[in-house]
C-alpha cells in the first residue's frame, strides 16, 4: 500500500521534473510555464517583505514597482497566448495523490491579461500610497497585496475544484486582511467579518455546485467535469449553485450588501483590486462553469441572471445617487456595473441555448468587453478617491470641494474614469452598453412568446441605469473636485506624488485605448467567444477603424473617427474664436446673480445631489428623515438612507441563525465530564451503525 | 464617398450652424404672436450671439480650466451631432462612424460637460442648475433611447440613415408604436431644449430656471458659444423628430444634387411648421413646478415603453 503510494507520487514527480526540464530549454514556448511563474512571483514579492516589515522605502520603492512588472509580464504573455490552442500541466504540490491541474486558455488569458494589466496600474499607485500609519505593517501588507493578486491568478489558472477552493479560499482570506488593515476601528472590523461571512456562504455553494458537476464520477478535475453526463434538474441545479456563489463574490443583489462595506474599509488600491479585478474573478468563475463545465447550457437558464443582473443594475445606481460617502458611491455603481455584466451573460445564455449563435457571441463578447472596461475604470477611480483621501483626509463628500485646483493630476485623470464609467463615446465604458443594447436590439427574435417581449424591456433599464450612472458621475466629480472647497483644511491638499500620477496614467490610458480601438479588442475576444460557445462572432471586411459588429445589420460605429471630429471642431472653433474674436479676459468675483456674500456652505451638497433620486426612487430606500422645526434655535436636517434588502432579508435570517444557535446552546454545558459523554455516546451510536 | 455625399454633408452642417439661430427666432416669434405680444425679430437671436462675441470676458477667479473649455466641448458636440442626424440627405460620410446610440450618448456628453461647468464656480445657482439637468437628462435620455430603440426594432438596425429610409419607405402610413414614441419624442424634445412645461427660457427666476441657472456665469465669447449650442439642440431634436416621424423627403442619393435641393425648401417647411407647433404647445400649458417634472419625464419615459411594448405585441 504504502510503496504503491510512493511509486505513484514519483511517477509524478517524474513526469513534472520532464516537464519543467522542457519548460526550462524554452520559457517562450509555454506562456502557461511563464504564467505560473509570474503568479509565483508575485508570492516570493510578498515573502520578500517580510524582511523588512517595517521598512516602507524598501517595501514602497523597490517590491510593489516589481509587483507592478510582473503585472505588466503577466498581461504581456496572456495577450500573446489569447489565440494560441490551450495547454494543460499538472503541478506536484499540495497532498501527495492530489496533484494540482492548470490550463491555460482563451478565457483564463484574457482574465489574466485584466489581472495583469490592471493591478500593474494599482501596484504601482500602491508604491505611492501606503505610509507609516497604525494599521498592519507595511511588510505584511505586501505580503497580503501581493498573496491576493498570486491567488487571484493562481484561480484563474486552476484546472481541478481542489486548486480552485484553494485559491479561492486564499484569496478571500487574504483580501479579508487587507481589508481589515485599519483594524484598531471597530466598523473595519465589522465590515470585514460581514466580507468574511457572505464569502464563504458563496465558497459553500461553488463547492456544493462542483459536487454536482462531477456527476458520479468522483473525480475532481475540470476535465472530468466537462465529460461528465449531467441530466437536465442536476445541470439547473450546478448552474444555479455556480450562481449563487459566484454572484455572493460579484456582489449581485441581494447577495450585494458586503460590497458597500468592505470596499470604503479597505485601503484604496485593495478597493481598486477588489472592485476591478476581484469582482472579475465571480464572472471568470460563471463563465468556467456555465459555457465549459456544463457545456450545453438551457436558454431559460438566463433569464434568471438577466433579471437578476438588471435588478441590481438599477439598484446600484440608484443607491449610488443617493450615497454621501465617495468610497460607496462607488461600491454601489460596482454593483451596478456587475449587474450590466450578469445582464449581457443572461442574453448570451438564453441566446447560446435558443441556437441563435451570432446573437450569443455578440452577448458574451459585450460583456467580456464591459469586464475589462470595468476592471480599468474602477480602479482608476477608486485610486482617484485614495489621492484625496490620502491628501485631505476625508471620505465624505460634504467636506470636500474644490480639488481640481489643488489637485489637477488627480482631478483631470479621474475625470476620464468618471466620463467612462458614465458611458460618453468616445470612451470605453460607451463601447461595451453600445454592444449589449445592439445584442437586447435582438432580443425580439427569441422564438419563444412572452420572452421575446419582456426581454427587449431589459434595454429600458439597461438605459436607465446608463442614464443614472451619469448622474452620480456628475454628482461625484463635481462635489469632489469642483466648486469651492467647503473646509478651510482643503487649502492645504496636495496632489498625487510621481508613482501615483503614473498609476493613474496607466488605467486611464487603458480607458482611452478601450474606447478608441475596439476592433482590436473585439477580434482579441473572439477567440474567447469562439472557445466558450464554439462559435466565432462573424469577422468582418470592414477596416480596422470601423466597428461592425452584425455585417448583416449595416450597422457600425468608429470611435476614433468620432473623436478626431470632436476634436477637430474644438479646436476650429478655438483658432476661429481666437483669430476673430479675441477680445481679453478679465477674472472676477462671480457674478451669482449680484449676490456678494456667497460662501463655500451656499454649494449644493452631496446630499442635495441626492435629493431627486430619493425623490423619484423613494419605495428603494429605507429612509428616517429628521427635519427641522420653525422653532429649533439649532436647525438640524438628517436623512439615514438605509437598503431594504439589508432589513427585510438578512436581519431576519440574522434573527433565524441566532435563535437555532440559542436552541443548540445547552449542549455547551461548560463541564468536562459532559463532553466526555457526548464522546462516549456517539463511540457508541457510530458502533451501532457499523456493526 | 462620392461628391454627392460630401456635398450633402457639408450642405448639411452649414445649414445647421445657419439656420439653429433662426429656428429659434421663429419660434420666438410666433410664442409673441399667440401671446396677443408684439414679436421681436427673427434675426434676435443673431444679434445676440454677434454681440456677445464682440465683449470682453468675464470670468470668476474660481473658475477652473474645465470652465473655459466645456463652451468648446459643448458647442463642438452639437455640431458634430448635426452632422450626423440626416435632415435633407440620408448618405453622411460621418455616420458610419456614429448610429443613433451614439447621438444619444453625444447629447449625453454635452450634458454632462454643460452640468460639470455650471458646478465649477461653486455657485448655488449653478449647482442647483446642474443637478437639475441632470435630473431631466437621466429621466429624459432614456426615453430617447427607447423612442430610437422602437425605429431601430422597426427598422433592424440603429443606424440613423438606414432607419430613415426605411421608414421614409414604409407601406404603412403610420405605424401605432411610432405613435406613442413620437408623443414620448415631443416631451423629450420640451424638456431637453429647456421649454415649457419644464423649463422657462425667457425668465431669470431663480426657482424654476434650469437652463439658464447653468449659464450664469459666462460671459462673452463663452457665453455666446453655449447660446449658440442651445439653438443648435433643438434644431438638432427637430430634425431627429422629422428624420424619424416625417422623414419624407429627404434625399437617399440617388436623385443626385436635384434631390438634395428639392429637400432644402422642404426642410424650411417642416421647421416652420414644427416652429409654430412648439409655440403652441408652450402657450397653452403652464410651467411644472420643478417636483412635477419627474412626473412628466417618466410619463414620456412609459409612453416609449409602451411604444416598445406596442411594436412587440402587433409589430408595427
Amino acid at each position: 500500500m504504502i510503496q504503491g503510494c510512493n511509486i505513484g507520487v514519483e511517477y509524478y514527480y517524474n513526469r513534472t521534473r520532464i516537464r519543467l526540464a522542457a519548460s526550462v530549454t524554452s520559457p517562450l514556448d509555454s506562456p502557461l510555464t511563464a504564467c505560473l511563474a509570474l503568479v509565483a512571483l508575485w508570492g516570493l514579492i510578498g515573502l520578500i517583505g517580510l524582511l523588512r516589515p517595517m521598512s516602507i522605502g524598501f517595501v514602497g520603492r523597490t517590491l510593489f514597482p516589481l509587483g507592478a512588472l510582473c503585472g505588466v509580464a503577466l498581461a504581456v504573455v496572456a495577450a500573446v497566448s489569447l489565440g494560441a490552442p490551450p495547454e494543460q500541466a499538472t503541478l506536484r504540490i499540495g497532498l501527495p495523490d492530489l496533484p494540482m491541474h492548470v490550463r491555460l486558455d482563451a478565457l483564463t488569458s484574457l482574465f489574466l491579461f485584466l489581472l495583469g494589466a490592471a493591478s500593474a496600474g494599482i501596484s504601482v499607485f500602491a508604491a505611492g500610497y501606503f505610509r507609516r500609519g497604525h494599521g498592519t505593517p507595511p511588510g505584511l501588507l505586501c505580503l497580503q497585496y501581493h498573496l491576493f493578486l498570486a491567488s487571484m491568478g493562481f484561480v484563474l489558472l486552476a484546472d481541478d475544484a481542489y486548486a480552485f477552493m484553494v485559491a479561492w479560499e486564499v484569496m478571500a482570506l487574504s483580501s479579508y486582511f487587507l481589508v481589515t488593515t485599519q483594524h484598531g476601528l471597530p466598523e473595519i472590523r465589522r465590515a470585514g467579518f460581514l466580507y468574511l461571512l457572505i464569502a464563504h456562504i458563496g465558497a459553500i455553494a461553488i463547492l456544493l455546485s462542483f459536487g454536482v458537476l462531477q456527476g458520479g464520477s468522483w473525480q475532481f478535475t475540470f476535465d472530468a467535469m466537462r465529460s461528465a453526463q449531467l441530466g437536465p434538474q442536476w445541470a439547473a441545479i450546478a448552474f444555479l449553485l455556480a450562481l449563487f456563489g459566484f454572484g455572493a463574490k460579484a456582489g449581485l443583489v441581494p447577495l450585494h450588501v458586503w460590497l458597500p462595506e468592505a470596499h470604503p474599509a479597505a485601503p484604496s488600491p485593495v478597493s481598486a483590486l477588489m472592485s476591478g479585478v476581484m469582482l472579475k474573478t465571480a464572472v471568470y468563475g460563471v463563465l468556467r462553469v456555465t459555457f465549459d463545465l456544463l457545456g450545453q447550457p438551457q436558454w431559460w437558464w438566463g433569464l434568471v441572471p438577466v433579471a437578476f443582473g438588471l435588478f441590481s443594475a438599477l439598484y446600484g445606481v440608484v443607491f449610488a445617487a443617493a450615497q454621501t460617502d465617495m468610497k460607496r458611491l462607488l461600491a454601489y455603481s460596482s454593483i451596478e456595473n456587475i449587474g450590466i455584466i450578469f445582464t449581457g451573460l443572461g442574453l448570451a445564455i438564453v441566446f447560446h441555448g435558443l441556437g441563435m449563435s451570432s446573437l450569443g457571441a455578440l452577448a458574451l463578447i459585450a460583456l467580456l468587453y464591459h469586464s475589462l472596461n470595468h476592471a480599468f475604470m474602477k480602479s482608476l477611480l477608486f485610486l482617484g478617491t485614495g489621492a484625496v483621501l490620502h491628501s485631505t483626509g476625508e471620505r465624505n463628500l460634504g467636506r470636500l470641494g474644490g480639488l481640481i485646483h489643488r489637485m489637477p493630476w488627480v482631478a483631470w485623470l479621474t475625470l476620464i474614469g468618471a466620463l467612462a464609467l458614465a458611458g460618453l463615446p468616445p470612451l470605453n465604458g460607451f463601447v461595451s452598453e453600445w454592444l449589449l443594447l445592439q445584442a437586447f436590439l435582438f432580443a425580439h427574435e427569441v422564438p419563444r412568446t412572452f420572452v421575446n417581449m419582456l426581454l427587449p424591456m431589459g434595454a429600458a433599464v439597461v438605459a436607465l441605469a446608463a442614464a443614472l450612472a451619469a448622474y452620480v458621475m456628475v454628482k461625484f466629480f463635481g462635489v469632489i473636485f469642483l466648486g469651492q472647497p467647503r473646509e478651510s483644511s482643503l487649502a492645504r491638499a496636495h496632489d498625487a506624488g510621481v508613482l501615483e500620477r503614473i498609476g493613474l496614467a496607466w488605467l486611464a490610458l487603458a480607458c482611452f485605448a478601450l474606447g478608441l480601438l475596439p476592433t482590436h479588442v473585439i477580434s482579441a475576444l473572439r477567440s474567447v467567444g469562439a472557445q466558450l460557445t464554439g462559435v466565432a462572432l462573424p469577422s468582418e471586411e470592414a477596416p480596422w477603424w470601423l466597428l461592425v459588429p452584425l455585417p448583416s445589420r449595416q450597422v457600425s460605429y468608429s470611435p476614433l473617427i468620432f473623436f478626431v471630429a470632436l476634436t477637430a471642431v474644438v479646436l476650429v472653433t478655438m483658432l476661429a474664436v481666437r483669430l476673430f474674436y479675441h477680445r481679453r479676459v478679465r477674472r472676477g468675483a462671480p457674478w451669482d446673480c449680484g449676490f456678494v456674500r456667497l460662501d463655500a456652505r451656499m454649494q449644493d451638497t452631496a446630499e442635495g445631489f441626492g435629493q431627486p433620486i430619493r425623490h423619484i426612487f423613494g419605495p428603494f430606500f429605507a429612509m428616517q428623515r429628521e427635519l427641522p422645526s420653525p422653532f429649533d434655535r439649532a436647525p438640524r436636517y438628517r436623512v439615514i438612507v438605509g437598503d431594504r434588502i439589508w432589513r427585510g432579508l438578512y436581519e431576519p435570517l440574522g434573527a433565524i441563525v441566532q435563535r437555532v444557535a440559542d436552541a443548540f446552546a445547552w449542549l455547551q454545558q461548560g463541564r468536562i465530564a459532559t463532553y466526555l459523554l457526548y464522546s462516549f455516546v456517539t463511540l457508541i451510536v457510530l458502533l451501532a451503525l457499523v456493526l | 464617398m462620392r461628391p454627392i455625399e460630401i456635398l450633402t454633408q457639408v450642405l448639411e452642417l452649414v445649414a445647421a450652424l445657419a439656420a439653429a439661430p433662426l429656428f429659434l427666432g421663429w419660434i420666438n416669434q410666433c410664442r409673441a404672436w399667440l401671446q396677443n405680444r408684439r414679436a421681436p425679430s427673427v434675426w434676435l437671436p443673431y444679434r445676440g450671439i454677434r454681440k456677445l462675441f464682440h465683449k470682453d470676458a468675464v470670468i470668476a477667479e474660481s473658475a477652473s480650466a474645465l470652465f473655459r473649455v466645456a463652451p468648446y466641448i459643448v458647442f463642438a458636440a452639437m455640431v458634430v451631432a448635426a452632422a450626423i442626424i440626416p435632415s435633407m440627405g440620408t448618405r453622411l460620410p460621418i455616420t458610419l462612424a456614429a448610429d443613433a446610440i451614439a447621438l444619444v450618448g453625444l447629447l449625453a456628453t454635452a450634458r454632462v460637460f454643460l452640468s460639470l461647468a455650471a458646478m465649477d464656480i461653486g455657485t448655488a445657482f449653478g449647482t442647483l442648475g446642474a443637478r437639475r439637468e441632470m435630473m431631466v437628462g437621466f429621466l429624459a435620455e432614456p426615453a430617447l433611447l427607447m423612442v430610437i430603440f422602437v425605429a431601430s426594432l422597426i427598422s433592424a438596425t440603429t443606424a440613423l440613415p438606414a432607419i430613415t429610409e426605411n421608414l421614409a419607405t414604409q407601406t404603412l402610413g403610420l405605424y401605432p408604436s411610432l405613435a406613442f414614441t413620437a408623443i414620448a419624442f415631443t416631451m423629450v424634445l420640451l424638456a431637453e431644449n429647456a421649454r415649457i412645461p419644464i423649463d422657462n427660457p425667457s425668465t431669470h427666476l431663480e426657482l424654476t430656471m434650469i437652463h439658464e441657472a447653468m449659464l450664469l456665469e459666462y460671459s462673452a465669447r463663452h457665453l455666446a458659444l453655449m447660446e449658440w449650442a442651445a439653438a443648435l439642440k433643438l434644431f438638432n431634436y427637430a430634425c431627429i423628430g422629422f428624420a424619424l416621424f416625417i422623414p419624407w423627403g429627404i434625399s437617399t442619393g440617388e436623385g443626385g444634387p436635384a434631390a438634395l435641393l428639392a429637400s432644402i425648401p422642404l426642410l424650411a417647411l417642416k421647421l416652420v411648421a414644427a416652429g409654430a407647433g412648439l409655440a403652441f404647445i408652450e402657450t397653452i400649458s403652464a410651467k411644472l413646478r420643478v417636483f412635477r417634472a419627474p412626473e412628466f419625464l417618466a410619463a414620456a419615459f412609459l409612453f416609449a415603453v409602451l411604444g416598445l411594448l406596442v411594436h412587440l405585441l402587433l409589430g408595427a
